[in-house]
């Protein structure tokens, strides 16, 4: 391998998270809303009240407008692994495979004939029918986040593979430990809910303005009403699973729960970091981020990863420099014995080519028993510290989202509790509130993906593969240049969005309904 | 079969025909998909495994040669 071009790992990386980062803004809607949508249309024909097709008609336009601006931003993540993560997606081999062709499937078949039945299907199929499709939209959409969720769950938690070291690739050999993976089923239902509790916000948001501005309020009342039930809900599940998820990171990912702590020397009965700001590092410990102010929860910590306040939870240095006492083993050991399996595969291949049978089998027999370090061989005389992920980013992406979770839930309870009792158009203070929460639950998504995606660096595929392995050999400048075309690509389809979504809220359902009878 | 496909092309056909704020969606998808598969796709993300090397065998000798070479 070439020299590692830290520029064109970080380049590389920085594109990817922009890639990322934009893509999700538009699929959480998607993921919620429909299912918000197949809700009104229930009530509508349950009820056959004409005041809920024009809500359940109102909301489907915005969500045909984020669909058709968000769908296949995702296509550009799978260029990138081609162009830039070659010995990636080499790496991965089928893993990818299975899941992402049923995706493929999915999105196609579920989403895009039902979706058309959904726009177009009004009069023209029965009521029923017309529901049913709503309703295959959403589980459709939904099913499509479970294949891609999945998928990165691997690279959270690699299960079900074997490593063929003659092609250098990981063949999948029990397709229902991919899917079951723990981490995978966590990520889904946490990832999932996140997004019906965005969508709820958006919709009690464009509500809130109708109710501002004294428009269509009763439409705005019974979307409000919907949507806030559907939201609580959402939250609360939200919470609990990433509670699940906290637990799920702290045993497959102890140096990501670390640096969502900021916990350094690993203790029982370790408090939780309710609220903390860094000051700056000291003088000692000049890599170390050090609390200026903080308010701990005692014992939550060792709660919250093993159900047990008195439990033990490693600290980062605990896992730098190895706990004895824990049976924690060092970096330095986990780094010697991934050079290890990295110059077992290099003697596997020449005995291989050389056709010495005997002296592949052994160096075949120590690279198996070194395999699940494999990755740490890369950092093989380096200083260890260059495998701790950015504890300052981590830290402050888990609490801002776990702050912003808590802060939603209680805001829909006390909008629902208001509006049930007709008493919500009188507090326009929190009317407001209600609207600019849209940015924040946006802030909220990205926020849980950085804790996900940054706590784990440098791994691409945990303890077996980091991003300076992964990368491809190319022009720094080529990732460069695509870099800002697509800051401008992406940027210049967000403001289209806002920009229709805007004109669509402020022409109100009932210009919608209209323009949706011509 | 024939006056299902008939169906089904005039369903969308009429459905397309009768979009108000769909056709300018319809136009950025177009366009997106035009920037992403023939601009994007086609000048800036070739495959580089598949661009640089004929076989397979090709492709995970140079992989192996990457992963087992690490400096």
């Amino acid at each position: 391998m070439q020299q590692i071009d830290f520029s064109l790992v970080d380049w590389s990386r920085a594109q990817f998270a922009l890639t990322a980062m934009y893509h999700w803004i538009f699929v959480p809607l998607t993921l919620g809303l429909s299912f918000i949508l197949a809700i009104m249309e229930s009530i509508y024909v349950k009820t056959g009240n004409p005041e809920w097709k024009k809500i359940t008609k109102f909301w489907m336009n915005l969500f045909g407008i984020n669909f058709a601006i968000g769908v296949a931003t995702g296509i550009i993540l799978e260029f990138e692994f081609g162009t830039n993560w070659s010995n990636y997606s080499w790496f991965v081999g089928d893993i990818f495979g299975a899941p992402l062709a049923i995706e493929g499937i999915m999105a196609f078949f579920m989403e895009s004939t039902f979706i058309a039945i959904m726009f177009f299907g009004w009069n023209k199929v029965s009521k029923k029918a017309h529901l049913t499709a709503t309703w295959l939209t959403a589980i459709g959409s939904n099913l499509s986040g479970l294949w891609i969720l999945v998928a990165n769950a691997w690279m959270q938690n690699p299960v079900g593979m074997e490593f063929n070291p003659d092609t250098a690739r990981n063949e999948m050999h029990n397709f229902l430990d991919v899917l079951f993976n723990p981490v995978a089923m966590n990520k889904f239902l946490h990832t999932i809910t996140s997004g019906y509790l965005l969508a709820a916000i958006f919709v009690v948001g464009i509500s809130a303005w109708f109710l501002l501005k004294k428009r269509e309020e009763q439409f705005a009342m019974k979307s409000i009403i919907v949507a806030s039930v559907f939201g609580i809900l959402a939250a609360v599940y939200t919470i609990f699973s990433g509670d699940e998820s906290a637990r799920v990171v702290a045993k497959h990912q102890p140096m990501k729960f670390a640096s969502m702590e900021a916990l350094y020397d690993g203790q029982q009965n370790a408090p939780l970091v309710a609220i903390g700001f860094f000051g700056s590092p000291s003088a000692e410990r000049p890599n170390e981020q050090e609390f200026a102010f903080k308010f701990e929860i005692p014992n939550m910590l060792s709660y919250l990863a093993f159900l047990d306040a008195n439990a033990f939870v490693p600290g980062i240095r605990d896992l730098v420099h190895g706990n004895e006492e824990r049976g924690i083993i060092s970096y330095k050991e986990k780094i010697a014995k991934g050079k290890k399996a990295i110059d077992a595969l290099a003697a596997y291949k020449i005995a291989k080519k050389a056709k010495n049978e005997q002296e592949a089998k052994d160096a075949l027999k120590i690279f198996k028993e070194n395999f699940e370090y494999f990755g740490y061989g890369y950092y093989f005389n380096k200083d260890p510290h260059m495998l701790l992920p950015n504890v300052k980013i981590s830290f402050y992406a888990f609490h801002t989202m776990v702050i912003l979770g808590g802060f939603f839930l209680v805001l829909l309870m006390y909008i629902y509790f208001l509006a049930r009792n007709n008493k919500l158009q009188d507090k326009r203070w929190l009317l407001w509130i209600a609207l600019w929460t849209i940015p924040l639950v946006y802030l909220a998504q990205q926020a849980g993906w950085v804790v996900a995606e940054v706590g784990r660096q440098p791994w691409v595929i945990q303890d077996l593969m980091p991003n300076i392995a992964a990368v491809s050999q190319i022009d720094t400048y080529s990732v460069q240049i695509t870099f800002f075309l697509f800051l401008l690509v992406f940027t210049a389809l967000l403001i289209a969005e806002i920009k229709i979504m805007l004109t669509t809220v402020r022409k109100g359902p009932e210009i919608t309904e209209n323009s949706t009878k011509k | 079969m024939i006056k299902i496909l008939k169906d089904i092309f005039r369903f969308y056909y009429e459905g397309f025909k009768s979009m108000t704020l769909g056709k300018n969606l319809w136009l950025i998808i177009i366009i997106k998909l035009f920037i992403m598969f023939a601009i994007l796709k086609l000048f800036f993300f070739p495959d580089f495994l598949k661009t640089k090397f004929k076989t397979d065998e090709e492709r995970s000798d140079y992989v192996i040669e990457q992963l087992t070479n690490p400096k």
